[in-house]
């Protein structure tokens, strides 16, 4: 892990650094569909810096008219669960009936829960 | 000092508003088929489709252009009757655009240095006294605005990136850079519709073309060749005399129609 990108590097040069393969930095890419929905995650791209991804992002997932905002994040800036994790992490606690708020009703007129 | 006493040719009288559709059309048709070349052979992969993208909206651009041209004409003559069924003499776009695609650096200097025309022209268009072609171009300055976005970034990237990316855009400059005085040459055309407010007053705008492109240039840690670059002899594309190059890529673009007449897919 020592060629992790240190914490306090800022983003945008973290990403600058060639990946070993001799492929540019690895962007995800988050794409809004409307005025108040949530960005979601769309895919991923190679880039050189934020504004190249962005604009890569935009050709390639944001060109048919359904996205009007666009995140672009370094792969290398998240920090993912690992697999090894998923009991732990993950367990639905299927027998505690309480953690599953689908006593409430939603009232109507809430949209985008 | 004389002047030879010109004789008018027989025939209608020219009509400017069909040229400057023409030199609209054909401009982004010849580079939208120039561009849509490097399909599946980009250097990687996001690039192809960015440059399929450019391509396409060229190619777009191109037909509205060219179905007004049609419409202006009045000889039934449709966008792909003009493209695909016309000589090389009767196309108006410029040389720059023909120019083959050489390396990726010179793909992108021929794009960035005809993407600030785009906008500079565009702009002006898009408030011409003919609405029709204010609409048009209006439309087109949309994707104008970003075309140079995407060359621009790369003149910067190219220019002051590696020592052989250097090397190679700076050279794609100086072999570029005699094509663009024709750009801002304003004929009998160009002239009459710029007095009519139809279109931009071409020499007048080249400044502003200039300083757009000295910015990026100067960012690229490039240099913009001497006027001494240009050459007077490099223009004639806007009246049909094309370089050898434009005949090639029409022989290209244009037998699979010429080989089907009224093919559809």
């Amino acid at each position: 892990m020592s060629d992790r990108p240190d914490a306090t590097t800022p983003v945008g040069e973290q990403a600058a650094a060639i990946a070993p393969d001799g492929q540019w930095p690895v962007w995800e890419v988050f794409t809004q569909s409307a005025q108040g929905a949530p960005h979601e995650h769309a895919g991923s791209l190679h880039a050189t810096d934020a504004e190249h991804a962005l604009q890569n992002a935009r050709d390639v997932y944001a060109r048919r008219g359904e996205v009007i905002s666009l995140w672009v994040v370094p792969s290398a800036a998240i920090t993912a669960s690992s697999p090894g994790d998923a009991g732990p992490f993950f367990d639905p606690g299927a027998d505690k009936a309480y953690r599953h708020p689908q006593f409430y009703k939603v009232p109507r007129g809430v949209r985008g829960l | 000092m004389t002047t030879p006493s010109v004789v008018p040719l027989p025939g209608p009288p020219p009509n400017d508003e069909l040229e400057l559709l023409l030199r609209l059309g054909d401009d982004r048709l010849v580079l939208g088929h120039r561009v849509s070349e490097w399909c599946g052979h980009a250097p990687i992969l996001e690039e192809d489709i960015a440059l399929a993208n450019v391509a396409l909206d060229l190619l777009g651009q191109a037909t509205l252009f060219l179905r007004r041209a049609g419409e202006v004409e009045g000889k039934g003559r449709d966008e792909d009757a003009l493209a695909y069924f016309r000589e090389a003499v009767e196309f108006r776009n410029c040389l720059l655009v023909e120019q083959p695609n050489g390396d990726f650096a010179f793909t992108i200097a021929r794009q960035f240095l005809f993407d600030v025309h785009a906008v500079v022209t565009l702009d002006v268009l898009s408030r011409s006294k003919n609405a029709k072609i204010a609409a048009l171009a209006a439309k087109s300055l949309k994707e104008a605005k970003y075309h140079v976005r995407h060359s621009g970034e790369w003149m910067l990237k190219l220019g002051d990136g590696t020592d052989e990316s250097h090397r190679r855009v700076q050279r794609a400059l100086d072999e570029l850079w005699r094509f663009t005085p024709e750009l801002f040459v304003a004929d009998g055309v160009a002239a009459r519709l710029a007095v009519q407010g139809i279109a931009p007053d071409l020499p007048a705008l080249r400044a502003q073309w200039e300083t757009i492109v000295r910015d990026v240039v100067d960012r690229a840690t490039l240099t913009l060749p001497h006027e001494s670059m240009h050459s007077p002899h490099l223009r004639g594309g806007r009246s049909g005399m094309h370089s050898e190059h434009l005949g090639h890529m029409l022989a290209e673009m244009q037998i699979v129609a010429r080989s089907h007449p009224g093919a559809k897919w």
